[in-house]
């Protein structure tokens, strides 16, 4: 369950990006900046959730960067979300050495395990289920009320449109572009949440590259989850499970040497593309600029 | 040509004049004149035999890598593997350079380098696979293939190939006949530079003069007319990813057999993920990514003369290893140098726009 | 030229008009769009905007609808000069657009393409069931039968455009825009899209119709005004003019309109189908147990209404969709097996409907598009090496004889005009003398000359002795090309006819799946 929400907000944000028509391989970088903004944020505006807010603006910030990017001026959006990454890296990197260390920051104050009342009673459930991080809750709450958002309300109608066939939606009277910068700069934000739990939510400290891929993982999670929030935190669930499995293996140290169970996700990741998840339907214009006058 | 069609041909232009730009605000953050910094940079990068050379030595992997995405470009595809390709490459290379021994180095670099391309290319064939057969996008399994490819090289180069006693996970050295030969006496510039330009040239070639090329350039450019030509388009699909992943391989051969001479652990500082822009850049034109790939290799070395003479923090001496949710290593790390002032933005690719129209 | 009809004579009162465009302008880079286009849709009527293909027609009405702006010229709605920038701006001055390629979303339900665009209905939520109960009982107050729970996907093309109406009478449009409305549907679809239109007019709504089919519009306007060039013609009442008059006018002198052919000599077997089986992109079956032959020197028109297994028919015979059963034999040579196929190669002449994803390689020269089929053989390949001097002089011959228009062989298809893009297909698929010709709407969205060309040609080739499959949903132009017609419905042939011979009802049952008709025309000897 800890293991799985970075990844599943950051698999929602997917979920919001790509239902709009923009391919977002940022997420990862969008993490990072997440984790880094939110121990920052923690350390020095006061605790954890101005850390969880300051992860949500910078997430949104970067957000915007990419939306600007690929959007308003049409570049290539997986060079673009590469590109993100690669600053995403290089800049918390730099400023985790530069800021971070010469003052010494290390742990921060981070969130404490909650107990929902009642619930985590509950024999065997309650104490897994019910006594996480408040971002665990949020994350759990989040997934249904973003597909009502998305199946259920006007804005969410647009993205979706937006996302399968631009024209129509621009012809209905929908602004395709503020729409994506919404997909993008929405993803943004729940990628950065992502990173805030991984940084504020497990291990109370920023270190460099921490997200390791599970932006990309995340990725993986979007498609297997088909483009649908719940789906998209069910499929997380399943690569948190096998982070777990190779954490338990490496805990209780089998012998093995740690590289290998560390590839699982990824291996199952893949596996699940190629073998279980069969040819998917994506977003029709998902990675597919759109400009009015070139048809 | 019109002025919108012209500015769209300034675009990657911009790009990397803005990128400069933001480049200097963290540095200027960091208490050190920007303008100082890229002179620096410049110098660090070009100016002397030394600065060169290494130039040369970042520019090696970049071009290769560089080249192997453009390849894939041509054929439609968007290679993000390059990085788990390099690996598979250099562990591969190392293998040939450990086990055998007594060969002459006439056969012996050969056969590394055939082997490193081989390890590329049947990296590479997994996703190519995928997205033919099952219609996976290969954007994200090569992505996820670069991080199986990471941690296999590490598992190796801590474990199995380690040297005994080494303080950190590395290899023995190669067998000396498998090692690339210094071009520049006294530097660390390989013969590696030789052979990825010599590829580019051939490329170009291909790509410009013959009946292949054409056909991976209609497969890429419109699959469904290209059929209807004759063009066998998933068989040639393939066949371009195959080449494009065999070519990052190759990169990372010369990275081990010209360079660092042993398996090191996360032996690429992100070359893979650099080639991305620098084919993107470079428009998929091999002579073009050429000069791209000498001004990142030359922007990396620049980085690294900058880092000393202006007193930047310097790499940090131990990899962070966290509680066990973070174990596992860094993926991408900074390791060999780069490491502060590297995501300044320089090498943001963000403006480029792909020479060929989207949609 | 007076761009001024009867109706907008002196004295007429400006709100008898809803819609008044003065004096419009629009260019696209060189290409004169609109010239000075002055247009008066008076309430309550039907107004068809007549021209052929790339009059300036669908240009017109999208600047009424926001999505170009003129250059010049201003618009007056309901008597009030208005400024339409945006989609959203035409919706809310209730006007609404149906165009020719439509604008839904396949996986959304009718009743969220209906409310796209549209502000929250209770609280933040769209509420679709309130949504989908207003648009059941708007459907039935104008006879338009649609089910708003099913994804648009799941609707036959006839259903999808009246989903189109809905949509604009759901935004209370009364100003309604229909963009060739009939061009996919069939005869009978048609009428029943004429009496919706007639009962549209009836409750007070306004509909622009344009067209280039000047029956359908002598039978449902009341006002017509014909575009030539981007420039007004006239302006006239349907009752005062006649289908002679309005074609002159279209195209600006007399108009053939039977294209000059002889009589067929009908040689041995090109093309011969037998119980061919096959599915769609949706691995739905499209094709199921197709039979027929088409002789050398003979036209084989395939008539029906798009959608019915045409687009799958040519791609399976070009090669480009492997059939689920049957047998296809080109110049009597089975081409199931890829050497069969590679045999047949040059003998078979393609011509697509989509030229952009099909025909050319947009973003390739003039030249190596001219190449394509034959890049890897001598004369243009000498071993793995192209020989570029000989494609290039090999591109000058064919534009010369072709009549490309083009600065260069050098430049890049996507710069030629549609005409132009359509004769470099035609100059490489014809060049080779080819046995079989494959041709999917050839003359789609290109002008009278152009399309006249392409015609020209295909005949031509059937009288070289070509064996000629000729495929178009314009019954017109397959009925006026054709030597024979078989009608195509739900991947089936519904029966195979002479044109002179069969009455136009039956063809039009047989399109609509209603009759099936025993008798096979054999080839004319």
């Amino acid at each position: 369950m800890r293991l799985s929400t970075p990844i599943a907000l950051a698999a929602m944000g997917g979920v919001f990006s790509e239902r709009s028509g923009v391919f977002n391989i940022g997420l990862e970088g969008m993490m990072l900046f997440g984790a880094l903004a939110a121990v920052m944020g923690s350390h020095y505006l006061g605790g954890p959730w101005m850390g969880l807010l300051g992860a949500m603006l910078v997430g949104g910030a970067i957000g915007l960067l990419l939306a600007y990017v690929s959007v308003g001026l049409g570049a290539n959006q997986i060079v673009s979300g590469v590109g993100i990454n690669l600053l995403a890296l290089g800049m918390t990197t730099f400023v985790a050495r530069m800021v971070l260390r010469p003052a010494g920051v290390e742990q921060v104050p981070a969130f404490q395990i909650v107990a929902v009342p009642y619930l985590a009673r509950v024999p065997l459930l309650g104490p897994v289920v019910f006594t996480q991080t408040p971002l665990v809750f949020i994350t759990l709450l989040l997934a249904p009320a973003l597909a009502l958002f998305l199946f259920t309300t006007p804005w969410g109608l647009a993205v979706r449109a937006t996302g399968e066939l631009p024209r129509a939606a621009d012809t209905a009277g929908i602004h395709v572009s503020l729409v994506r910068y919404f997909g993008v700069i929405a993803s943004g934000v729940l990628a950065g949440m992502g990173g805030a739990f991984l940084s504020l939510g497990q291990l109370n400290l920023f270190s460099e590259n921490m997200t390791a891929g599970r932006g990309f993982i995340a990725l993986a999670a979007v498609i297997f989850g088909k483009w649908h929030p719940l789906g998209a935190l069910g499929a997380s669930f399943l690569f948190g499970a096998a982070e777990a499995l190779q954490l338990f293996i490496q805990t209780y140290n089998l012998g093995i040497p740690y590289q290998l169970p560390t590839m699982l996700p990824y291996v199952l990741a893949l596996v699940v593309l190629g073998g279980f998840v069969g040819r998917s339907v994506a977003p029709a214009a998902a990675g597919v600029h759109y400009g009015r006058e070139d048809r | 040509m019109n002025g919108r069609a012209l500015a769209g041909r300034l675009l990657p232009v911009w790009a990397v004049l803005v990128a400069l730009l933001l480049g200097m605000v963290p540095v200027g953050l960091a208490g050190v004149n920007p303008a100082a910094a890229y002179e620096e940079i410049l110098r660090g990068a070009l100016a002397d035999v030394y600065g060169f050379a290494t130039t040369l030595v970042k520019t090696t992997p970049l071009l290769f890598a560089g080249l192997g995405i453009a390849v894939a470009l041509r054929a439609g595809l968007v290679n993000i593997g390059a990085e788990g390709q390099i690996y598979m490459g250099g562990l591969a290379a190392a293998v040939v350079g450990l086990s055998v021994h007594g060969l002459p180095s006439v056969v012996h670099v050969p056969l590394a380098l055939l082997a490193a391309g081989a390890a590329g290319g049947v990296w590479a064939l997994v996703p190519a696979l995928l997205k033919v057969g099952r219609g996976v996008s290969e954007v994200i399994t090569t992505l996820l293939m670069n991080y199986v490819a990471i941690y296999l090289v590490s598992f190796l180069a801590g474990g199995p190939l380690m040297e005994p006693g080494a303080p950190y996970p590395y290899s023995r050295p190669l067998d000396a006949a498998a090692q690339l030969p210094v071009i520049i006496p006294a530097t660390d510039a390989h013969a590696g530079i030789l052979l990825a330009l010599a590829l580019a040239g051939f490329l170009h070639l291909i790509f410009g003069y013959t009946a292949v090329g054409f056909r991976v350039r209609m497969a890429g450019a419109n699959p469904a007319a290209a059929a209807y030509a004759g063009v066998r388009v998933h068989a040639t699909l393939v066949a371009a990813m195959v080449a494009s992943g065999a070519l990052a391989g190759l990169g990372g051969a010369s990275e081990v057999m010209g360079l660092k001479h042993r398996l090191f652990d996360a032996f690429s500082p992100g070359y893979g993920y650099d080639a991305i822009i620098v084919a993107f850049l470079g428009a998929g034109q091999p002579l073009a990514v050429v000069a791209t790939a000498f001004f990142f290799g030359a922007l990396r070395s620049g980085a690294d003369t900058m880092q000393r003479s202006l007193g930047f923090p310097s790499r940090s001496s131990s990899r962070f290893r966290g509680s066990p949710c973070c174990s596992s290593p860094p993926a991408w790390p900074c390791r060999d140098g780069s490491s502060a002032g590297r995501g300044d933005g320089r090498r943001s690719p963000r403006r480029c726009r792909p020479p060929w129209p989207q949609g | 030229m007076t761009p001024r009809g009867p109706e907008t004579a002196p004295g007429a009162l400006p709100s008898v008009d809803i819609l008044r465009m003065e004096g419009i302008t629009k260019r696209f880079g060189p290409v004169l769009a609109n010239d000075r286009v002055t247009l008066a849709v008076r309430r309550g009527t039907v107004h068809a905007l007549l021209g052929e293909n790339g009059a300036g027609k669908t240009t017109l009405m999208n600047i009424l609808f926001g999505l170009h702006a003129p250059d010049e010229g201003r618009v007056l709605l309901r008597g009030r000069p208005v400024e339409i920038r945006s989609t959203r701006e035409a919706i809310r001055r209730r006007i609404g657009m149906i165009h020719q390629q439509f604008t839904l979303v396949p996986p959304l339900t009718v009743a969220e393409n209906i409310v796209l665009g549209l502000p929250p209905r209770r609280g933040v939520f769209l509420d679709l069931r309130r949504v989908e109960r207003e648009i059941e009982s708007l459907s039935r107050a104008y006879g338009l039968d649609v089910d708003p729970r099913l994804p648009v996907w799941a609707l036959p093309v006839g259903m999808q455009q009246r989903v189109e109406i809905l949509k604009a009478l759901y935004r209370r449009a009364d100003l309604l825009i229909l963009d060739e409305p009939t061009s996919v549907l069939t005869p009978a679809e048609s009428e029943a899209l004429f009496a919706i239109i007639r009962r549209l007019v009836a409750e007070g709504h306004s509909v622009v119709f344009i067209s280039h089919k000047l029956e359908e519009v002598m039978r449902i306007s009341d006002t017509i005004t014909v575009l030539r060039h981007g420039r007004v013609v006239d302006t006239v009442r349907t009752a005062d003019t006649t289908p002679a008059e309005l074609a002159r006018m279209m195209v600006g002198r007399d108009v053939v309109l039977r294209l000059f052919k002889g009589p067929p000599r009908a040689g041995g077997p090109a093309l011969e189908v037998d119980d061919l089986h096959a599915v769609g992109d949706r691995g739905l079956p499209a094709l199921r147990g197709v039979t027929f032959t088409v002789a050398r020197g003979e036209i084989l028109g395939i008539a029906g209404v798009d959608g019915n297994g045409q687009a799958e028919l040519a791609e399976v015979i070009a090669g480009l969709r492997r059939p689920t059963a049957g047998r296809i034999r080109i110049d009597g040579r089975d081409v199931a097996t890829p050497a069969g196929r590679r045999a047949v190669a040059d003998r078979l002449a393609y011509i697509p409907a989509d030229r952009g994803r099909f025909g050319v390689i947009l973003d390739f020269t003039i030249a190596e598009n001219l190449a394509l089929k034959a890049f890897h053989r001598p004369p243009f390949s000498r071993g793995p090496v192209l020989d570029r001097s000989r494609i290039i002089d090999h591109a000058r011959a064919l534009a010369e004889r072709f009549d490309i228009r083009m600065n260069s062989v050098l430049q890049p298809v996507r710069q030629l005009s549609g005409g132009n893009q359509q004769k470099v297909v035609l100059a490489r698929e014809m060049s080779g003398e080819p046995v079989l010709i494959v041709a999917v709407q050839p003359s789609r969205g290109l002008d009278v000359g152009a399309s006249e060309y392409v015609l020209r040609t295909i005949l031509e080739q059937r009288d070289r002795g070509a064996g000629v499959l000729y495929i178009s949903m314009e019954l017109d132009e397959v009925l006026g090309l054709s030597d024979r017609v078989a009608v195509l419905y739900g991947g089936e042939i519904m029966g195979i006819v002479r044109p002179g011979d069969a009455r136009l009802e039956d063809i039009s049952l047989m399109m609509a799946g209603s009759l099936r008709t025993a008798q096979t025309a054999a080839p004319a000897q």
